[in-house]
């Protein structure tokens, strides 16, 4: 069969026939026997000790089987670094039920295991828990003067902390022609996939456990659970094939697969735990942050001094940290810089990941300050980041690996009709209503990591590839199939990618936009070196015509080797395995980058959004009528699911502007609004019409594919980019997220 | 918090008070023995077996349970299988023609109208059935009566063409 190239095709997603007839099964959808159900009970207080669970109404329910809780709990670990995860922070990490100490509101403190989910729903609201309450502090507003430094581990290597001090900032800002101040405060968020968290744990006897867990790591989830319950690695298999959206939920392992695994292991039975929405709002969410900016800059809009400063909350327990503040002097080269990054401890469970931490929240600063200046200078504002365009990263003396940012900022202004722009705000209206335009840049760095990767042919010529990572919803068993079949030269049709099962090869925790460069770098080098596996075997058929010939005179195309010189001197892939007695050719690459060459250069993908809004002043209602992004992120291996990851990532940029926030009542330490009708994210009716660039942006620095990942950029510049369209519409520039009516009328 | 007392004398998971259901799904009979405070959603992907109906909230508040019964959308987990004996109730796994999918369905692939596919059964029979309904008619309007729907992802625009494009050729 004549094989196409398909890397750069617009291939559909090869589980779409799955999603859309319902054949998909999520972690709570497998068949299980004799299966009991679990139902959590959470801490109703924000910290205190729990004196007494009375159970005793709960347990006379006839189909209850077990109550669990820190009293009859399964032995645990002293040690915090068996409860350590691929994304821990530096800290201790949640223990649950370890004791009777109550660290937020919510924390999971008993368990229900019942014949019925009913059953277990209904006794969990029997339980009477008594706790002696202790004063807590949960608002980060009131302790900004108890911010302190964060501490470093191993999360800093991949976050690293704000770069020192450059030049005389306050000296360059004071002698500024022009400069801007302004306080950006960003409350809590909940990822809220629309998936459940949900476990269902097989007891299969012998300590041993086959588990259907939502996750974004199954090899992360495999080495906790073996860690806690002091079980063997090969004892344990986490499955995740479809997970039901995560955007950072789950990058570490849940309560709820503790609890379920903890559950199933003390009865010997097979157990399933799902949260329900409220309890979605009980672990990782994005940390309420509050930012300040200083930017000055020359009359002539060379900016000269950068100043950003974010205070951010974190746990008691853990030192959760993002990059905020390091964006600013990658973008634009001031040479006078101070930033700072602290954080505050307060009685909530610690911050996690939530797509494009830190970049989300920073740029939102960054460029809105950028903005601010622009009107100051009166230099349009795609003219200011183009007259302070960085060609090197002077924050951190390096150049760029590439940067294709100005064709971002240039391609997306000609597509969005820029150029036509009344550059004083409150000058257009339609109807009753306000409209203005905005920009934004956008920046979210390119990670390298280690990842494993098996390939292996057979003799009907199929190629299977595997990797433990999961489809989080981003392509990537689609992109990942693309990749194998275009590294061996073979249809896509005769490609099979097995993802999703801890005892495949071990990957990352799936998240960070790394996911197709770090796999997909795996799957190729896997693919490489089965090639020469192959190519050996070749060269000791009889009579075969690559005898004398190297690797390089060959080509692998239409699943066969043919000779670069003269291709009718070629063999099949079948034919080279019938000769192998028909045994499958296999191999299996760690593929490690040469963190040596990386080091030496800046990797980002770079993004420039343009927005225009329409206002209603007299109702306070926002309406962004129509967008442009344009992504320089490398190769685009499928610019499809690619493209379907930055409208994604624009329409949580519509959501962090003007919807989603978790609002928390102080005086009780709880979130108030934990459901979603109360937690707002944007509708259909919201989203209006949406377009997405692909600027052509070649690397052959970030890693073997050059391909930096999509995940987070379209949500980087999307939010700024609103903020200052709604500036240009009313003349108002409102620097807390989300933007509410009530700022506008 | 429940009297500790009066839940002793209720025998609650037992069959004493279950009550015999007949749902019609996807043109089968199923014949339940379920309590009566099961949802309908419980029902199908508990009892039913049928889990391509999500539960996203349980709460009425994501559309992710929308199934079709009667001829109407609705939301199983706002509605008890007790309430719906001897109704017709199509869910996901019914909308195709067997290995057939609905021109729907194939839209939504081509589209590229979800990314974990977890609110997209209940997208699509939202959709299929606000298209009998008639209210929807422009694409701003198909917004309107599909925003019950909700997708975190942010495959919005897609879903709208793929559901705009199927309206257009079935009017052809």
């Amino acid at each position: 069969m004549k094989t196409s190239k398909q890397i750069g095709k617009s291939v559909n997603r090869l589980e779409g026939y799955l999603k859309v007839t319902g054949a998909a099964k999520y972690a709570g959808e497998y068949d299980v026997p004799d299966l009991l159900q679990g139902y959590i009970v959470n801490s109703t207080i924000t910290k205190g000790k729990i004196l007494e669970i009375d159970e005793s109404a709960a347990h006379a329910l006839s189909g209850v089987v077990a109550i669990f809780s820190h009293n009859n709990r399964t032995k645990l670990p002293w040690f915090d670094i068996m409860y350590a995860d691929m994304d821990a922070p530096p800290g201790t990490p949640f223990k649950p039920f370890y004791n009777d100490q109550i660290l937020y509101n919510g924390q999971p403190i008993a368990l229900v295991v019942a014949e019925t989910f009913e059953t277990a729903r209904y006794a969990a609201t029997l339980i009477n828990v008594t706790y002696d309450e202790e004063p807590f502090e949960t608002e980060l507003a009131a302790h900004l003067d108890d911010a302190r430094d964060p501490k470093k581990g191993i999360a800093t290597l991949i976050k690293p902390l704000p770069p020192s001090a450059n030049g005389d900032f306050e000296k360059a800002y004071n002698d500024a022609d022009a400069q801007y101040a302004g306080e950006f405060i960003h409350g809590t968020e909940h990822h809220n996939p629309l998936e459940l968290f949900t476990t269902t744990t097989v007891y299969e006897g012998d300590g041993k456990l086959t588990v259907y867990d939502k996750t974004q790591g199954t090899s992360n989830c495999q080495i906790y659970i073996a860690n806690v319950f002091g079980l063997h690695y090969k004892d344990v298999r986490i499955l995740s094939p479809f997970v039901g959206g995560a955007f950072g939920s789950g990058l570490r392992p849940q309560y709820q697969l503790f609890l379920c695994v903890m559950a199933s292991l003390e009865l010997k039975r097979n157990v399933r735990v799902t949260m329900d929405r409220a309890q979605m709002f009980t672990f990782g969410h994005r940390p309420q942050t509050i930012q300040k900016t200083r930017f000055g800059a020359t009359a002539d809009g060379t900016l000269t001094a950068i100043n950003h400063t974010a205070i951010a909350e974190t746990s008691q327990h853990e030192d959760y940290t993002e990059v905020v503040v390091n964006w600013a002097n990658m973008l634009y080269p001031a040479k006078n810089t101070l930033l700072d990054y602290k954080l505050v401890p307060l009685d909530v469970f610690s911050p996690m990941d939530m797509r494009a931490p830190g970049g989300s929240t920073g740029l939102h600063a960054i460029e809105a300050t950028m903005d601010a200046l622009s009107y100051i200078l009166k230099v349009d504002p795609m003219e200011l980041r183009l007259l302070n365009y960085a060609e090197r990263d002077v924050s951190a003396d390096k150049p760029f690996s590439s940067k294709e940012l100005k064709q971002c900022y240039l391609q997306a202004a000609e597509k969005f009709g820029w150029a036509n722009r009344k550059s004083e705000p409150r000058t257009t209206r339609r109807g009753n209503r306000l409209v203005g335009t905005g920009m934004s840049s956008g920046i979210w760095d390119v990670i390298a990591l280690p990842a494993k990767a098996k390939a292996s042919i057979n003799k009907k010529g199929k190629l299977k590839v595997k990797s433990a990572v999961t489809d989080i919803g981003t392509g990537t068993l689609t992109v990942m199939t693309q990749i194998a079949a275009d590294s061996l030269g073979i249809h896509i049709d005769d490609v099979t990618f097995e993802y999703g099962d801890s005892n495949m090869p071990l990957s990352p925790i799936q998240g960070g936009s790394y996911t197709t460069g770090v796999v997909g770098s795996a799957v190729k080098a896997a693919c490489e070196s089965l090639k020469k596996k192959i190519f050996k075997k070749a060269k000791k058929m009889n009579n075969s015509t690559f005898n004398s010939v190297a690797l390089e005179d060959v080509v692998f195309e239409d699943g066969s080797i043919y000779l670069k010189q003269d291709k009718s001197n070629f063999v099949t892939f079948k034919e080279i395995i019938a000769d192998n007695d028909g045994k499958k050719i296999k191999a299996s690459k760690n593929n490690i980058p040469n963190v040596l060459k990386l080091k030496q250069y800046t990797r980002a993908a770079h993004s420039a959004a343009f927005v225009e809004v329409e206002v209603d002043e007299q109702l306070g209602i926002v309406n962004v009528t129509r967008a442009v992004t344009a992504v320089a992120a490398g190769k685009i291996i499928n610019p499809k699911t690619a493209r379907s990851q930055i409208l994604g990532g624009m329409i949580w940029g519509i959501s962090k502007a003007l919807r989603e926030e978790t609002l928390m009542d102080h005086n009780l330490g709880k979130y108030m609004n934990t459901d979603l009708g109360e937690y707002h994210i944007p509708v259909h009716a919201d989203i209006h019409e949406l377009d997405v660039i692909f600027v052509d942006e070649k690397d052959d620095i970030i890693n073997e594919l050059g391909s930096k990942g999509v995940g987070e950029i379209g949500l980087a510049s999307m939010a700024p980019a609103i903020a200052n369209a709604i500036y240009h519409a009313t003349g108002k520039r409102i620097n807390k997220f989300p933007i509410h009516f009530d700022q506008l009328l | 918090m429940q009297d500790k007392n009066s839940s002793n004398t209720t025998n609650f998971s037992s069959n004493s008070n279950a009550t015999k259901v007949q749902l019609h799904i996807n043109k089968t009979t199923l014949h339940l023995h379920v309590m009566p405070w099961v949802s309908l959603l419980d029902a199908i992907r508990d009892h039913g077996k049928l889990t391509g109906t999500k539960k996203g909230c349980d709460h009425g508040q994501c559309g992710a349970c929308t199934v079709i019964c009667d001829g109407k959308r609705i939301l199983s987990c706002l509605t008890l299988a007790v309430m719906k004996d001897c109704s017709e109730i199509t869910t996901i796994e019914g909308i195709a023609n067997g290995e057939v999918l609905h021109p729907l369905q194939t839209a939504f692939i081509e589209h590229d109208a979800f990314q974990c596919g977890y609110c997209t059964p209940g997208q699509i029979c939202s959709a299929i059935a606000m298209l009998e309904e008639g209210k929807a008619d422009t694409r701003d309007e198909v917004k309107e009566q599909m925003s019950g729907n909700l997708c975190r992802c942010g495959a919005n625009t897609n879903i709208i063409d793929a559901i705009m494009e199927f309206k257009d050729k079935r009017n052809e």
